[in-house]
């Protein structure tokens, strides 16, 4: 990322929800900035919030939660102020659009798949009838849909796990969004049909020249497609770089943990690394660094007050106490030294 | 290792449908599990991993072939005796955690229920400690007992399913993607248990999974399996190492690594069974070198020995 023009700019954002009578903080005053074009990753821990922050961008929230804080800025407007369907409605699909998981859920089973993407062309888009027809095949062939006018006419069902996902993707890119962001877009999927998703998503990126944001637990995936990566944990990004910086020199003691588990690094025979301890409960507050009670590295000062960003690099920080010039030297954990040097070569291609 | 099969599938065919939409989900399959190993299936999605794993606990009828556990063919009716004898050795953890659950059982209830329909004759008392055994056993609290499924996270709910297989005392578990939906590290104490189940009560697994890198790193022996039929069976080091079909060599090439610079450079491989010549020179299942199996024609044959030099 040369020239860096930002897109969306959050900053400080609190998100709640409210369960029987008792408030959950979830987001816990998170910043992120996303640049025009790139492709950013999110990873973290089931239940740390990603979902829950990207969905606040497009008013996506479950009815019981709600924006206690800060900011979301696209294109000069603050999105965190939003209240009405209205606004969100010229929001929504037409400039930030988002891929679920499960594709089944997302699409219709009574309509053709060619009339759902139709309908979201129109709603979105000044064009009607035949040439929105023509405009949803087009659509469908660029998904990598073969003989697309035919199967225009399809239902849901008909489709296989794959080409169901890429009609999702389709109906996503059918009204030109600016973001596109997708939540675990190839867990269902077998690595085959994944590592076809992936590339088709690469290549509309390119083509539309949209900034995508991922979700995934997979860090295969991630280092597959994110020029960037943001590790969340406990409602709040605890490191972000770019994609080498974050995979060959991780900085933050979760980010260690969480690629000290990859099967990857395990030993046939010998039990996997796994995070000791549970994620705090998010109806209390938190003290310090949230993962310093599950960190066998952890110093005093974690445990009593929140650490800053320490930037390691232009484009790569941490929230960490690791990195303050007065902390002692602390080494990763051996086993994720050298990732690079590790799967580089391993097996050729 | 102990050699001798718990489990063996012979010429395996299910179908579905009815008329002429009828089709075979699985196409002759074969293989055998041996006593204490892992046994991995994988493959496409549809390719008919899980029609395998419900046809072996008596899900899905077969239509052709045999299912043989330890030495007793258990494919068609069964005495009531037999019934029961299947139903307590083999155990499967279902696919989906979060659609295998009853949700509006309690914890003890779904996972004791498998029990108290096998052993109508034990006591309350006898039933809630093996629950709360149970519950120990996977590592969660036994104080979880009087809670309902939607309360807990994706990898607890995956533990309460593994914790209702386990309270049988099976023999033989049928694993079929247990670990897809959970992040990194619940995966890893997964993964752990399981491995540690295994050692501690000499279990046997038979894993499906789509993630090869957890395939390479739990199993002992993997079959590749491709629209209902298997192309590929080796120990997993052998496979890895020399994968000779073309849609097994894709599968790995696909496999995603968690290295930025290796993934953007990496080219993939796409299979094609077109590019069989199988109509005038059809494949047979062979032994290419010891233990290692693969689906091929003769000149393909000649080609992967050449290979294997
Ligand atoms: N509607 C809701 N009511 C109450 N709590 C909620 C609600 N939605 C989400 N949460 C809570 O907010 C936190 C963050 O959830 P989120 O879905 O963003 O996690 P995630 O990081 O996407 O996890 P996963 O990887 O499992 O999808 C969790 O603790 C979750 O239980
Ligand atoms: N009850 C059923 N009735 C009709 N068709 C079925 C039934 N169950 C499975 N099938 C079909 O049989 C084929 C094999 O399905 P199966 O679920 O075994 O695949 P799988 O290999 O487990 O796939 P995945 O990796 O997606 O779980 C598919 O084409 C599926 O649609
Ligand atoms: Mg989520
Ligand atoms: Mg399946």
């Amino acid at each position: 990322m040369e020239r860096k023009e930002k897109i969306l700019e959050v900053k400080d954002l609190v998100v709640k929800f409210r369960l029987r009578g008792e408030i959950l903080t979830a987001i816990r005053k998170a910043s992120l900035d996303v640049y025009k074009g790139e492709s950013l990753a999110i990873v973290g821990e089931s239940g740390s919030g990603k979902s829950v922050f990207t969905k606040s961008f497009m008013g996506l929230l479950d009815k019981n939660g709600f924006i206690d804080g800060g900011k979301i800025k696209y294109m000069e407007k603050d999105l965190s102020t939003y209240k009405k369907e209205k606004d969100w409605i010229k929001i929504r699909g037409k400039e930030i659009a988002m891929v679920f998981q499960e594709p089944m859920t997302s699409l219709n089973p009574l309509k053709t798949v060619g009339k759902q993407i139709k309908e979201t062309i129109e709603l979105h888009r000044d064009i009607r009838g035949k040439s929105s027809k023509e405009e949803a095949i087009k659509i469908l062939e660029d998904v990598g849909i073969s003989k697309a006018s035919m199967r225009y006419d399809s239902y849901p069902h008909e489709f296989s796990g794959g080409m169901r996902q890429r009609v999702v993707i389709a109906i996503a890119i059918a009204c030109n969004p600016k973001i596109l962001i997708c939540d675990e877009p190839t867990t269902a999927l077998d690595v085959t049909i994944q590592a076809q998703i992936l590339n088709l998503l690469k290549r509309l990126k390119k083509k539309y020249n949209l900034t995508t944001i991922y979700i995934t637990h997979d860090l295969g995936v991630v280092a597959n497609v994110a020029d960037r990566v943001a590790v969340m944990y406990a409602g709040d990004i605890v490191e972000i770089g770019k994609a080498e910086e974050v995979f060959y020199n991780p900085k933050h003691p979760y980010t260690w943990a969480l690629l000290s588990s990859l099967p990857q690094l395990g030993k046939k025979g010998e039990a996997l690394y796994s995070i000791e301890g549970t994620p705090p409960n998010l109806f209390e507050e938190i003290k310090g660094d949230a993962f310093a009670p599950r960190n066998p590295r952890a110093l005093n000062i974690d445990f009593v007050k929140k650490p800053p960003y320490f930037s390691i690099s232009p484009t790569h920080k941490a929230k960490t106490w690791l990195l303050d010039p007065k902390a002692p030297l602390v080494e990763p954990p051996e086993g994720i030294k050298n990732l690079n040097k590790y799967f580089g070569g391993k097996r050729d291609e | 290792m102990n050699r001798n099969p718990i489990l063996e599938v012979k010429d395996l065919e299910v179908e579905f449908g009815k008329g002429k939409n009828r089709f075979k989900a699985v196409d002759g399959v074969s293989f055998n599990i041996y006593k204490g190993e892992t046994f991995g299936l994988v493959g496409e999605s549809g390719s008919g991993k899980t029609t395998i794993g419900r046809a072996i606990i008596r899900l899905n009828e077969v239509s052709n072939g045999e299912i043989i556990f330890e030495g007793e063919d258990i494919s068609g009716k069964l005495s009531r005796e037999k019934e029961r004898n299947v139903k307590k050795n083999i155990q499967m953890i279902f696919q989906d955690p979060m659609a295998s659950l009853n949700e509006r059982a309690k914890v003890d209830y779904i996972i004791s229920e498998g029990l108290l329909n096998l052993n109508k004759k034990k006591s309350k008392k006898e039933i809630n400690k093996e629950v709360h055994n149970a519950l120990l056993n996977v590592g969660l609290l036994p104080e979880f007992a009087s809670r309902f499924p939607h309360e807990f996270s994706g990898g607890q709910r995956q533990r309460i399913g593994i914790a209702r297989s386990l309270i049988m005392e099976p023999k033989f578990i049928i694993a079929d993607e247990p670990i897809s939906a959970l992040d990194v590290s619940i995966r890893a104490q997964v993964l752990n248990l399981l491995l540690e189940l295994q050692k501690r009560k000499k279990l046997t697994y038979l894993f499906i999974a789509h993630d090869l890198s957890v395939v390479k790193f739990i199993t002992d022996r993997v079959a590749v399996i491709y629209k209902g039929k298997i192309v590929e069976m080796a120990p997993t080091e052998k496979l890895f190492k020399n994968p000779l079909h073309p849609y097994t060599i894709s599968l790995i090439s696909a496999i995603p690594l968690p290295d930025p610079i290796r993934e953007k450079n990496k080219r993939l491989k796409i299979y094609d069974s077109k590019i069989h010549n199988y109509i005038e020179n059809p494949p047979k299942w062979i032994e290419i070198e010891p233990e290692h199996f693969v689906l091929a024609n003769e000149m393909e044959i000649t080609k992967y020995r050449k290979r294997l030099k």
